[in-house]
């Protein structure tokens, strides 16, 4: 039989209309925003870089890794040293330093796909660490108290800031429509069946172990991306910055406010990330506190995130990677006694 | 002759699971297996799915040596699996459990793999469901679920492990309708099932296990009256 399969409502639609409108008028902000504006949109595209990344990892893949940082500051470094010593544009470098990122991805996961659970989470974070160290004993970056960016001196500041926001609008832009369009191809039905049961997906045919390699290598793809993008925008590096374990801390919570497992939640809680953060950093340690805090209490009642609740209130996605069959109406009860025609909204 | 199992042995530290076992499957027989709790019918199951490794021993599928090849491998060569406990993608819709199947199990493209899907939902009762998650299914579809996307992947060779366990008389004979227009349509089938009258109805051969080890195989009725069979299985005293 041939099967008619819709693929986007009228709302996902629009939701992408608008969202398209938006990135043109967010495109025109150097022109009549405020530079500090630009700077909090570069700092929260960075975080958001990543916790698309984590999410795609441990939301799709099962992979709960902690030691994502490792790729966050290599690619911040690679970018430094392509951009101190090899005399390459600081912009250009950026999606060099996150390909060495992806590269170096390669022989990292031949050690840490060896571990399972909460030895992965331990071990990439042990390897994170090993970057860090390591990092901190090469002297032509500063060592362990870091140095500067220079290439990037000689270029006004106005020029500066505004190619790095445009610059970061699109690396945001790029990482929303690679993993939507990701997510909706075949592939995305491949990681969507290892999300809910690795076994059955590897017993349909789905090469589990492949799927999952290749997910790690794109997350760190887009790791090292929002590192030196992140680096490129702060002009210093040290390793305890670019290493910190406090980017999948954040990015952790960014995720499991937003919805885990879901396209739209690094969004959503990078939004509610950022608003927390501009009104509740001045309390510090507090406010950290307050963050871990909520995270342990949506972890425990509200796993389902922001994004989920907004789903299943509105029944809404806004988007859809979903493939509904169109059911044929009762028409010719001959042939179609058994389809039961069906609302799908 | 569609599988042969050779010789095939497999043990968890010193707890034999599976001992020396071997039989055959000819192209579009099917093949039923009894056995009494923790015979290690699954077992064998997983060790032709390759879900497990063999210790030693030889699987051989469609003349080819499958002993090495990854599950995925497995299901692509054509040999496609039903789970005892349901295994679906859960948030994903019944629809695209069977999308899924058809990718990459049958190794189709996607539009293709819809016209699979829509089709083997709709032989199999389960079009209704289509949009559903999965994982809000009752027991019974899930069941029908696990069949259907086995199916989907387009076996040549079809593991069905106890499908009909925990349904009711009316639906385990829908279910046997429904495995019998699969047989007809040329499917080589290896079911574990307790509900053995289901099993007698459609097997041609059947195949006892007790302890890890072949106590008998042959014709069904033959089986089903040989006085191991009686003794171990049935627990009559023959």
């Amino acid at each position: 039989m041939t099967a008619t399969v819709i693929r986007s409502t009228r709302g996902s639609q629009a939701v992408i209309a608008i969202a398209a409108a938006l990135c043109l008028v967010a495109a025109t902000l150097p022109l009549w925003g405020e530079p500090s504006w630009m700077r909090e949109f570069v700092e929260i595209a960075c975080y958001l870089i990543f916790a698309m990344m984590w999410n795609l990892l441990a939301g799709y893949g099962g992979m709960v890794s902690v030691g994502q940082q490792a790729f966050f500051g290599l690619g911040g470094y690679v970018m430094l040293a392509l951009g101190n010593f090899g005399g390459i544009n600081p912009f250009v470098a950026i999606p060099l330093a996150a390909l060495v990122a992806a590269l170096a991805s390669l022989p990292v996961s031949k050690l840490a796909f060896r571990l399972q659970g909460g030895y992965f989470s331990i071990g990439t974070w042990v390897i994170a660490e090993v970057f860090r160290l390591s990092i901190a004993n090469v002297a032509a970056v500063g060592g362990g108290s870091g140095t500067s960016l220079t290439a990037l001196r000689g270029i006004s500041r106005s020029t500066r800031e505004n190619t790095t926001y445009w610059v970061a609008l699109a690396c945001v832009v790029a990482s929303l429509a690679l993993v939507y369009l990701f997510l909706r191809s075949k592939q995305g039905l491949a990681l969507q069946a290892i999300r809910d049961s690795e076994v059955a997906a590897e017993s349909q045919g789905v090469g589990v172990a492949r799927m999952k390699l290749a997910v790690y290598v794109v997350a760190a793809f887009g790791c090292g991306m929002a590192g030196a993008l992140y680096f490129v925008s702060n002009l210093r590096i040290s390793p305890d910055a670019a290493f910190g374990v406090n980017w999948t801390a954040f990015a952790i919570f960014i995720v499991m406010i937003g919805g885990i497992g879901r396209i739209e939640g690094p969004v959503i809680g990078a939004v509610v990330f950022w608003a927390l953060n501009k009104f509740f950093s001045d309390y510090g340690t507090w406010y950290q506190l307050g963050l871990g805090l909520l995270a342990i209490l949506m972890t425990l009642f509200f796993r389902e995130g922001l994004g989920g609740f907004v789903h299943r209130r509105l029944g809404f996605e806004m988007l859809p990677t979903r493939r509904i069959l169109q059911l044929a109406p009762p028409a010719a009860p001959a042939t179609a006694s058994r389809l039961t025609p069906e609302v799908t909204a | 002759m569609l599988l042969r199992v050779d010789k095939v042995s497999k043990s968890y530290g010193t707890l034999k699971v599976t001992r020396d076992v071997s039989f055959c499957v000819e192209e579009g027989q099917t093949l039923g297996i009894l056995g009494p709790n923790g015979a290690g019918k699954t077992t064998l199951f997983n060790l032709i799915s390759g879900d497990v490794r063999i210790d030693s021993g030889g699987i051989t599928f469609a003349g080819q040596d499958v002993s090495g090849l990854r599950p995925h491998q497995r299901c692509q060569a054509g040999i496609g699996r039903s789970y005892q406990v349901p295994h679906p993608f859960g948030n994903m819709t019944v629809f695209e459990n069977l999308v899924t199947a058809a990718c990459f199990g049958a190794r189709v493209g996607e539009r293709q793999a819809w016209d699979i899907a829509a089709g083997i939902l709709d032989k199999t009762g389960l079009l209704p469901h289509a949009n559903k998650p999965a994982g809000s299914l009752t027991l019974l579809n899930r069941k029908r679920l696990e069949l259907a996307r086995a199916l989907a992947t387009r076996p040549r060779l079809l593991l069905l492990d106890e499908i009909a366990g925990g349904l009711t008389e009316h639906e385990a004979a829908e279910l046997v309708a429904e495995l019998k227009r699969i047989k007809a349509e040329g499917t080589t089938m290896i079911w574990i099932e307790h509900v053995v009258h289901a099993l007698m109805s459609i097997a041609d051969r059947l195949l006892v296990i007790n302890f890890g080890e072949k106590l008998a195989e042959g014709e069904p009725v033959a089986v089903m009256n040989s006085p191991d069979v009686r003794r171990v299985y049935m627990g009559l005293e023959a």
